[in-house]
């Protein structure tokens, strides 16, 4: 029963330990934010990266997600809901909520197991450490731009992402379930509020900055060899999973029940 | 805590590497350092002096922080106790900003050579330079391409360090340790995992720059045909202490037990075989 509760002991000192140091991380990256300018080499180079060099799988999921939400809603409006209210129900569900938060696991996934990969062999091949000896800071040279890459280009990707999803669901209505072209886009009309539009960005924006801060945290945090590399980047990868899901639920109570509300 | 009772009983006296006043020491003092990874004691109350201008060498059997030693120096692992003098600045109690200061005095190179695996070598080399100082893209280039010519590796300016072979890597590494003229370099195993003649043209090389640059040096190895060949002085580390120190001559000449054993290369003696 005592290893029981030593056990319990020792993981939360643990989390509450890497709950500390994560912060610590996050406060010296914003602090370095100021020197994006002068780093501005490295902070394009990641926003390549995160943008052009996730398309494919954004485009990918964004027309299967819209062409999905179209047939499941089309299947559950029948006899039930005129069929003028597909394109709002679509719009309203890849806006606020598919969009963002498909974006954040898919192409937050490949981001953060990315970064941790990254970082975590920089780390175990001492090239941190070279790079500490050389007097230049990891964070400042490695964790900001990534950071300000994610936080700045997740919402540009959202916005196209949900382009996307709007079209897939459009082509799907039209070509396999017998809804007009005019009905689809009356009904994507009828209910559209820039609110809708502005939370889901909100939303994808401290999506990009907890995966850019797993991504970093697991990485820079890596200890072993190719093992360690693994571990971290499947932890940084489940974490930022599990993060984005608890702060959309979180983001969700403050933009859609307080911001926005009416 | 691993830590073995009188584990220099029957030994030599320890060489006394303690100074009244560290902070009139022109070079490097460690005074008393100690550190402990969980219950491993790696460093136990360790004294050591470096003089501006030598070549120091520290041997030792693995795993017996010779390594640890080096990265107290530039702090990247900090002591649990003790202090380490570098040109009388006490440096384990050093802000963020006088310790960059600090660390842009010093080259080292890792055991692996740590070369950022996604830059040119070019760039490798040049990194510190773009960052720390406002010369152009041309001249930084042109630098790195001299450290390059130091080292025998123009050819390889626009190679990637995944191109390189183990001693190409250590030269690489070597020509970003000099870029800035550093006071002092650190070497990290500099000759562990190459080939005779790369070693050898590697101690060739830390010889040049000696001389050509003058600068401090601190050599950790336990290759002892590459230790005889460049130090001046040779220390030993065991247990977590500096056991011996002595010149080239003095170690080769010495009959203190655990050095004999180590230079040797004999399983038995009081170094033990394990």
């Amino acid at each position: 029963m005592t290893a029981i509760f030593a056990n319990l002991g020792r993981s939360v000192m643990q989390a509450l330990a890497s709950a500390g140091r994560g912060t610590l991380l996050l406060r010296s990256i914003l602090f370095q934010i100021p020197y994006a300018w002068r780093m501005r080499r490295e902070v394009l180079e990641q926003m390549h990266i995160v943008s052009v060099g996730s398309m494919p799988l954004v485009i990918v999921t964004s027309v299967f997600v819209g062409a999905v939400t179209a047939v499941q809603a089309v299947y559950q409006m029948q006899a039930y809901v005129p069929m003028k209210f597909l394109g709002v129900v679509i719009s309203k569900s890849v806006f606020i909520e598919l969009g963002p938060v498909l974006i954040a696991l898919v192409v937050g996934s490949r981001l953060c197991a990315n970064y941790a990969a990254e970082l975590g062999t920089m780390k175990v091949t001492e090239q941190l450490d070279a790079m500490v000896i050389m007097a230049i800071d990891p964070v400042r040279y490695l964790a900001m731009p990534r950071f300000l890459a994610a936080v700045l280009m997740i919402p540009v990707i959202t916005i196209f992402a949900n382009a996307i999803a709007v079209f897939g669901g459009y082509v799907a209505s039209v070509l396999t379930l017998d809804v007009t072209s005019g009905t689809f886009i009356e009904g994507l009309r009828m209910f559209f509020k820039l609110s809708d539009l502005m939370g889901g960005l909100i939303k994808s924006f401290i999506f990009g900055g907890i995966i850019a801060m797993s991504g970093c945290f697991f990485g820079f945090n890596t200890e072993g060899g190719a093992e360690g590399v693994g571990k971290a980047t499947m932890t940084a990868v489940v974490g930022s999973c599990l993060s984005v899901l608890v702060a959309d639920y979180l983001l969700a109570i403050i933009l859609f029940q307080i911001v926005f509300k009416g | 805590m691993e830590r073995l009772q009188n584990p220099f009983a029957g030994m030599p006296p320890l060489p006394d590497q303690r100074i009244a006043d560290p902070s009139a020491h022109r070079g490097v003092a460690l005074q008393g350092v100690s550190k402990r990874f969980g219950p491993k004691v790696v460093l136990d109350e360790c004294d050591l002096l470096i003089h501006k201008g030598e070549t120091l060498v520290i041997i030792g059997r693995s795993g017996e922080g010779k390594s640890v030693l080096l990265k107290h120096i530039v702090r990247l692992l900090d002591p649990d106790q003790g202090h380490i003098w570098i040109e009388g600045q006490e440096v384990t109690s050093l802000g963020r900003k006088p310790l960059m200061e600090l660390r842009k005095k010093f080259g080292f190179l890792f055991q692996g050579a740590a070369l950022f695996d996604s830059m040119k070598i070019c760039q490798n080399v040049g990194l510190m330079l773009e960052e720390h100082t406002d010369w152009t893209e041309d001249r930084i280039r042109s630098r790195a391409c001299e450290c390059l010519a130091q080292v025998g590796l123009e050819a390889a300016e626009d190679k990637l360090p995944s191109e390189l072979s183990g001693g190409m890597k250590k030269r690489a590494g070597l020509a970003r340790a000099i870029v800035m003229n550093p006071q002092y370099i650190l070497y990290d195993e500099p000759t562990t995992g190459l080939d005779p003649i790369s070693s050898d043209a590697i101690n060739d090389l830390i010889l040049k720059l000696q001389h050509e640059l003058g600068v401090t040096s601190i050599v950790v190895t336990h290759d002892m045909q590459s230790a005889f060949k460049i130090a001046d002085r040779i220390a030993m580390l065991s247990r977590g202490k500096v056991v011996y120190t002595g010149t080239v001559e003095e170690v080769q000449q010495t009959d203190h037990p655990m050095v004999r054993q180590f230079i040797e290369g004999s399983a038995r003696g009081p170094l033990g075989a394990f």
